[in-house]
């Protein structure tokens, strides 16, 4: 996820230009100044942000990890655990968060294809991204509406401990979805202004569809019986 | 996470105040911030410390205005065993979390990590500066703790389930205290990941031209290796953390067990797993023991190096050894838990790859050691404190292979023993690596030498303190004297300890005032010392190439440094003297070019 974000040129001063243009490979720089044109901007080489989403990923996932070895050790410490319905509209919200990550998956190959020189204009790949941003809120919202759900059978988050489990997965799972929708503001932000990077918009579809993968691996772990 | 990066290496030089020092985005003012919050945090520390060790040699007696810390923990200034607990649990929180991690790892990795790759920046500077504020937010949040009715947390730094997860029913400072001290940490926990984030981002993509991760310096893999660690470490630690809160103010039971009963009230929870806790915490806790150590390694291993004027042995043996360090300190962690009722076959599981991890720390003391070897050593006070390390290190690091075995350790856990063994090598180490780092570096941070004569009174005073304090700990523990208690005179098998107690007492008070001459130091040095020169020891990395000392506000001026030769190219005849530095594109006849 590159996320390089170039700087536009006029608050530049001339030597930081040319020195940032004359990078070589192995860490050096290649980033040429666009003069407000999309299609010049360049990424740092190699990218920090395709680093760095990989690096966020994994702390991520490390986090994960630690809760679900706790479900499997708490669910096998006592007779406590009272195995929980899910919610119908979690399958739905699933197939929202699914549906947004194809959304953006159009709007990444329209911006590259229009990088490259294609024929869609600038605005097209906009209004793909908007529909992400969209399904994304519909999919918190729709999280949202399955506490309600539960709260309304009585499961709170100290009921029982698959309940407590729930709510904490789903809540932090939330939050980070919320920071994904921080995420893809900026590239709309970006790309109307004509300062997006590609680094910028993978990084952020990389992060996007790891918190789909994220979810349905949530879901299989609170459905399943273990 | 999101791209930052977008101010990566040009933003523009700050020209207020509050941008330029205090929500500063350069990496240099942050290693500087950082460097604060520790020497605070390790006062507070050692404060307490103090606290507790009179209490220990002398336990009746008052303690002039304790009584304004806590009047509860301290009627009349005479310490309750309670408060005694509480000091304890702060004492080793603020070392751990905001001494030994901050100062080797997050105040000179971030300093000095992106000079030596040949960057003008990390990539994601606003992410740094959160990182530090962060961590200082959770610093306020923990001291806070003093604050409250009940003062701080009793429960000891590893907070084991179920004390802490019961409330205020455990004790003082069992309610809130916790709270504060599990919203602290998980705080801290963000700042780490923050940190780590850009310390890897940092050596994997912005190393300048000629720099492989091959000619990267030791402590720069020190600070690669150990942000690694704390990837996956604080991730691990934070959700257990959140996990522990809401146990705390939400009434979920994940870590209390059922029909638990304290103080006559049966508990409100139900099916907990107190186990699970230390599972969770231990995971993050041995790769701690390795976050706090591993930056000394490399910053010992650098400043070596240069007052040897020849390199390591091996340069890439030390690497893979750190990484092999890293690999296994997750593998070893249920070693803490030895006396904890795991079944026994997961003891000797854990047992085993406990004792391989001494193979890649015995490597790198012998390398040290057989580096040092006929050496011609410049004996200044960074490589003074550098001694010290591996002194310490070895010291501290053998009693190690007596804990690691269950059958020994069984015995030997919950004495003093284990108390010399983990201060010494992880705390006084990291502490004389931390030193090592302040003397070698000043010169370029501040632009001005520190006191060598002042410099090495602080070392022996240092050296031969530590020493008093931590070894009898050994003989304490052998001779069955029990850690955490607050006192010993009423214990029959114990009351003769008492006077080697009180021995330990006073060279604790005695090394802690000698380390005035550190502070007087460093703040007389900072204003008054003798100018630098830009390359005060005849080093070889690049941040001692910068143009100015300290460093421009973009670390190379208006052009980016290359790389021709490798980290330590010392024992060869350049123009400059008997060294030749990486950003020089000079041609040496002897080098020991082994990347």
């Amino acid at each position: 996820m590159a996320t390089t974000v170039h700087e536009p040129p006029r608050i530049e001063p001339p030597h930081e230009r040319s020195r940032l243009s004359a990078g070589s490979g192995n860490g050096g720089r290649s980033l040429v100044p666009a003069d407000g044109d999309l299609r010049r901007i360049k990424d740092y080489s190699p990218p920090p942000s395709a680093t760095g989403i990989w690096v966020v990923m994994a702390s991520i996932t490390m986090s994960f990890l630690a809760f679900t070895s706790a479900l499997i050790v708490r669910q096998g410490s006592a007779s406590d655990w009272h195995h929980l319905t899910l919610p119908r509209i979690l399958y739905l919200n699933t197939l929202v968060l699914l549906a947004s990550s194809i959304a953006l998956e159009v709007a990444r190959r329209q911006v590259r294809s229009f990088m490259a020189g294609g024929r869609h204009s600038a605005a097209y790949p906009t209004r793909w991204l908007y529909i992400t941003l969209f399904l994304g809120l519909l999919f918190v919202a729709g999280q949202y509406f399955a506490w309600l759900q539960l709260r309304a059978q009585g499961l709170f988050l100290a009921t029982n401990p698959n309940s407590s489990f729930f709510y904490v997965l789903t809540a932090i799972h939330a939050l980070h979805v919320s920071g994904g929708l921080g995420g893809l503001a900026r590239v709309i932000l970006r790309l109307n202004r004509s300062i997006l990077r590609q680094s910028t918009l993978d990084a952020t579809a990389h992060y996007w569809h790891f918190m789909d993968g994220l979810w349905v691996y949530l879901l299989l772990l609170l459905w399943m019986k273990l | 996470m999101h791209d930052m990066s977008a101010h990566v290496a040009h933003h523009a030089p700050p020209t207020s105040f509050i941008r330029k020092h205090i929500f500063s985005l350069d990496h240099k003012v942050i290693g500087k911030q950082y460097y604060g919050l520790a020497l605070i945090a390790v006062l507070v520390g050692m404060v307490l410390s103090w606290l507790m060790r009179i209490h220990l040699g002398w336990t009746n007696y008052a303690i002039p205005g304790l009584h304004f810390l806590s009047s509860n923990g301290a009627p009349g200034n005479v310490m309750t065993p309670e408060y005694y607990l509480q000091l304890m649990t702060m004492h080793a929180t603020i070392m751990v979390f905001f001494v030994l991690t901050t100062a080797p790892f997050a105040a000179f990795g971030n300093y000095f990590l992106p000079i030596q790759v040949g960057a003008e920046d990390m990539p994601f500077p606003h992410f740094n500066m959160m990182s530090f504020w962060v961590t200082f937010v959770g610093f306020v949040v923990l001291i806070a703790s003093f604050f409250v009715s009940d003062g701080p947390t009793l429960g000891g730094w590893t907070q084991y389930a179920p004390l802490s997860a019961v409330g205020a029913v455990g004790g003082p400072g069992e309610g809130m205290g916790v709270v504060l001290w599990a919203s602290s940490i998980a705080i801290f926990c963000v700042g780490q990941l923050l940190g780590s984030l850009n310390f890897i981002t940092t050596t994997l993509d912005m190393r300048t031209k000629g720099m492989s991760l091959w000619r990267l310096p030791l402590s720069a893999w020190g600070w690669f290796i150990t942000s690694c660690m704390g990837l996956t470490a604080f991730a691990v630690l934070m959700p257990a953390c959140i996990l522990l809160i809401l146990d705390h103010v939400a009434g979920t039971s994940f870590f209390v067990p059922s029909n638990l009963v304290l103080n006559d009230q049966l508990q409100p929870h139900a099916g907990g797993s107190t186990l699970l806790w230390q599972h969770l915490f231990w995971f993050f806790g041995h790769p701690e023991v390795y976050i706090a150590i591993v930056p000394g390694m490399g910053i010992v291993s650098h400043v070596l190096i240069t007052n040897m004027r020849k390199p390591m042995l091996s340069h890439r043996v030390l690497i893979y050894s750190f990484g092999a360090l890293a690999v296994l300190s997750y593998m070893v962690y249920g070693h803490h838990m030895f006396v904890s009722g795991m079944n026994p076959v997961s003891s000797l599981a854990f047992s085993f790859p406990t004792l391989i991890i001494t193979i890649p720390s015995t490597i790198i003391v012998l390398i040290w050691m057989g580096s040092l070897y006929g050496a011609k050593l410049h004996t200044n006070t960074a490589c003074l404190f550098a001694l010290g390390f591996i002194s310490m290190f070895i010291s501290g690091g053998v009693s190690g292979f007596f804990l690691a075995q269950p059958s020994t350790d069984i015995m030997l856990h919950a004495t003093y023993f284990v108390v010399g063994h983990f201060h010494m090598v992880m705390g006084v180490a990291a502490m004389f690596g931390i030193f090592a780092g302040t003397y070698f570096w000043f010169p370029k941070m501040f632009g001005r030498m520190m006191n060598e004569t002042l410099g090495k009174v602080h070392f022996w005073l240092t050296f031969v303190g530590a020493y008093c304090i931590f070894m009898p700990f050994h003989y304490l523990g052998l001779a069955g004297n029990v850690r955490r208690y607050q006192a010993f005179a009423n214990v029959d098998y114990m009351a003769h300890l008492v006077p080697l107690h009180r021995f330990i007492t006073i060279s604790a008070l005695l090394t802690g005032a000698s380390q005035l001459v550190f502070l007087y130091n460093l703040i007389h040095s900072r204003f008054w010392g003798k100018p630098a020169t830009d390359n005060p020891w005849q080093a070889t990395s690049l941040e001692w190439s910068t143009p100015t000392t300290p460093p421009p506000h973009n670390n190379f001026g208006d052009k980016l440094p290359e790389v021709f030769h490798d980290p330590y190219q010392y024992g060869v005849e350049s123009s400059v003297g008997d060294y030749v530095m990486q950003a020089s594109p000079e041609q040496v006849s002897s080098g020991h070019d082994e990347a």
